[in-house]
């Protein structure tokens, strides 16, 4: 009998210390920036305010939010939420907060504009909200183009005249290139949309590569090869992999670089007063103006076992207040329209390139394309970044002629369509 | 005396206190194991005592390659086998879809192909390369140096990094703004983009590896020429024989076993080249430096759409050519044996 009831003890606790209790919530946070420590913060006062949901935030790497839980929520694992880039890519294992949230219409007056890119095609779901929104755009190195007298070009600048005005920079200041771009299909469609081109085919498909993509991929290639764009970045890997020109224009070393918003932080730190330097927006081209929208949104992930608490952690992490406090202090741009619409963000500070880039930032997210704000919806945008990349990548260091690479580019969108029937 | 003898009281004391239990435990497996024994017979025992290992190593080693082999005949992008469709040889036909093993461009899995000529090629330059500069570091090393032991630790440290920080350390060695640019720079020689080269690149894979496990295969080679018998190069000195010919004669058909598991090893090794690469070069620039385990991993995990039954038949084959090597040099290795009975 002693036995029986030791072994029953024990099974008791083992049992106590891997089921998830009523009220317990589990969040899988990755962090670029501050936003971990804010989020830490924020967790502190919503258990202050809901005594019976314990949280716990596992603040973990990128690499683990990439390859590592997609794995676990195909075996049906994984945590309550999380928070995540690939965000329509994973749709299916979000959690519908729609009968679970206390004022669905709230929202989807609020967060409505990206309610498509997280969840599954022609569904109405709520899978949860961005915690930031991204718009790729430009950076110029303002002291490298005042020493060398050229004028920084006009917000309608084209990219045909920033890569003149570059290069004259590059020149006259002896620096190794004018331009660079992120290794990225994300930060590179930007241009392509610019010049016309469209990724969707009339079956919601893939289509194959258009005039506007092939023009900007020649000048790009063309460019590369002059000398005018940093090629270091593009040839440093195989494949899609991902790699940031940040650190040579931290270092002085770019007149010109394209990247995102989420780098406004990371360049106010780093560069700090060693030169001035500008958010431009994004170079125009024949048919826009356009950046790339994107972000990170925060999910409920659908095999959670207290899905109340989950919905009730959601809620108050979507409030206005919130938000605007998560962007202020971590210098988002916010993905909530409330906060979007009222303005008066004061971003928390005291670097004035940092405080003029949001504003550059908010100001260009006003000229992104229909085409560009479909995409992070669409459910075939990294299927068709990856191929570009990895094709451009090899074009540019000298293994495929440039027609080659865009019948590889179709070939290889083509296949992977075929794949995932 | 008294005190050596209260001592070795003591010392046994606590000996005895510290085996308690283990000889507890001993007379408790005691009872099952002897029955056991007499069910299996004492001959059976071998077997039961085998069983947890090969229990391990079935479980461990067998089945996931079974599951491989699976996966390798199922297509689709889920990770769930039972949501993946059976395809036969699909995947293989799909891998072997060339109009010239060549030509990569030629095949529909380029990347595969490149993956296979950059692989081959790296094997037979690292292989060679490190069995000649580990032959020759060890042989250095057996000599009698100054500070012997020194040099022997400074041969092998590099064995003891982990692989993606001999990775990093080489790839801020070798970066646009690395230390080797700036050396060159102080003698007015202009910086150059090593790892963004093709040539360079493909080059800098193989000497950073060999940087980094040489002095493993050294540290096996020298305790092979540690083994030779003194009495054969006396011998040989008193006989008035050339360096050279003592080298072809007596040291190299001594050191020939342990040039073997070094050969092999160094192989399997090569063959399955990836971490210090993938930190080093990310397999580029283009697809110069990509090897088959790093296309194995993009192809099932790192991918924007993952395809784990290609990746699958990718590492099938690749396991079949370990196979090959292994058999081969288990062949070479009996026949060596055989030579050295007769």
């Amino acid at each position: 009998m002693k036995t029986k009831s030791l072994l029953a003890g024990a099974a008791f606790a083992l049992l106590m210390s891997t089921a998830a209790h009523a009220g317990d919530v589990r969040i899988m946070w990755y962090s670029d920036g501050v936003e971990g420590d804010v989020m830490k913060d924020l967790v502190g006062r919503f258990m202050k305010e809901n005594p019976g949901i314990n949280v716990t935030l596992d603040n973990v790497a990128y690499s683990v939010i990439k390859d590592q839980l997609p794995v676990q929520l195909e075996a049906g694992n994984g945590p309550d939420i999380a928070r995540v880039t690939a965000i329509k890519d994973l749709s299916k294992h979000w959690l519908d907060l729609r009968p679970l949230v206390k004022d669905a219409k709230y929202w989807d007056d609020n967060f409505g504009a990206q309610a498509d890119w997280m969840r599954p095609d022609g569904s109405k779901q709520i899978s949860g909200f961005m915690t930031q929104i991204t718009l790729t755009g430009g950076y110029a190195n303002k002291t490298l183009f005042d020493q060398a007298g050229v004028p920084l070009p006009g917000p309608k600048a084209t990219w045909e005249e920033w890569a003149a005005a570059a290069k004259k920079v590059k020149e006259s200041q002896k620096i190794p290139f004018a331009m660079a771009i992120d290794r990225s299909g994300h930060r590179l469609t930007a241009p392509l949309l610019s010049y016309g081109a469209n990724y969707v085919g009339q079956d919601g498909k893939p289509a194959p590569l258009d005039k506007g993509a092939k023009d900007f991929l020649t000048k790009f290639v063309g460019w590369n090869q002059e000398g005018s764009f940093s090629k270091d970045v593009w040839v440093s890997a195989a494949g899609s992999t991902y790699r940031a020109a940040a650190d040579d224009f931290i270092n002085g070393q770019l007149a010109f670089y394209y990247s995102g918003s989420w780098q406004v932080a990371n360049l106010a730190t780093k560069i700090g007063n060693s030169f001035d330097w500008v958010a431009v927006g994004s170079p125009c081209g024949p048919a826009a103006c356009t950046g790339m929208p994107g972000g990170a949104a925060l999910v409920a992930v659908k095999y959670t076992k207290n899905p109340k608490d989950v919905a009730a952690v959601m809620d108050w992490f979507a409030q206005e207040k919130i938000v605007k406090e998560f962007s202020e202090r971590t210098l988002f741009l916010p993905g909530h329209k409330g906060v979007v619409d009222k303005g008066g963000l004061d971003f928390k500070t005291d670097n004035a390139f940092a405080k003029a880039a949001l504003t550059k930032y908010v100001e260009a997210s006003k000229t992104t394309s229909d085409t560009a704000l479909k995409l992070p919806g669409w459910r075939w945008s990294d299927t068709v970044y990856a191929a570009i990349v990895t094709r451009v990548g090899q074009t540019l260091a000298g293994e495929l002629k440039l027609d080659d690479a865009f019948a590889r580019i179709d070939a290889d969108i083509a296949q992977k369509v075929k794949d995932a029937k | 005396m008294n005190t050596n003898m209260s001592t070795a009281t003591l010392t046994s004391r606590l000996g005895g206190l510290l085996m308690a239990p283990v000889n507890l435990l001993m007379r408790v497996l005691d009872i099952p194991l002897r029955a056991v024994q007499k069910a299996a017979g004492i001959g059976g025992m071998a077997a039961v005592f085998l069983a947890p290992n090969m229990l391990i190593f079935g479980i461990f080693v067998l089945l996931p390659l079974v599951i491989n082999f699976v996966y390798s005949m199922t297509g689709g992008t889920a990770f769930f086998l039972s949501e993946r469709e059976f395809v036969g040889a699909a995947q293989y036909e799909r891998l072997f879809q060339c109009a010239n093993y060549l030509d990569p461009m030629s095949c529909q899995e380029d990347a595969f192909w490149t993956a296979v000529g950059n692989t081959f090629w790296f094997v037979v330059l690292q292989v060679s390369l490190m069995i000649l500069t580990a032959l020759i570091t060890a042989l250095i090393l057996n000599r009698d140096l100054a500070a012997r032991s020194f040099w022997r630790a400074v041969f092998f440290f590099p064995v003891l990094l982990s692989p993606v920080v001999v990775g990093l350390i080489w790839k801020w060695i070798l970066q646009r703004q690395g230390l080797l640019n700036f050396g060159l720079y102080q003698f007015g020689v202009e910086p150059y983009t090593w790892l963004t080269d093709r040539n360079w690149t493909f080059v800098a894979t193989i000497g950073v590896s060999l940087w980094a496990h040489m002095g493993f295969y050294a540290l096996i080679l020298l305790a092979g020429l540690q083994a030779i018998p003194k009495d054969l190069y006396e011998a040989a000195e008193m006989d008035g024989t050339k360096p050279a010919r003592v080298f072809w004669r007596i040291t190299l058909p001594l050191l020939m076993p342990n040039l073997l598991v070094v050969v092999v090893l160094a192989l399997i090794r090569a063959v399955q080249i990836f971490d210090e690469v993938y930190v080093l070069t990310g397999g580029g620039p283009g697809t110069s430096t990509l090897y088959l385990t790093q296309y194995i991993y993009e192809t099932g995990f790192a991918s924007a759409l993952r395809n784990p039954g290609l990746a699958a038949a990718a590492s099938i084959l690749m396991g079949l050519v370990l196979v090959v090597l292994t058999l081969v040099q288990l062949g070479i290795g009996q026949r060596g044996e055989k030579k050295g009975k007769r």
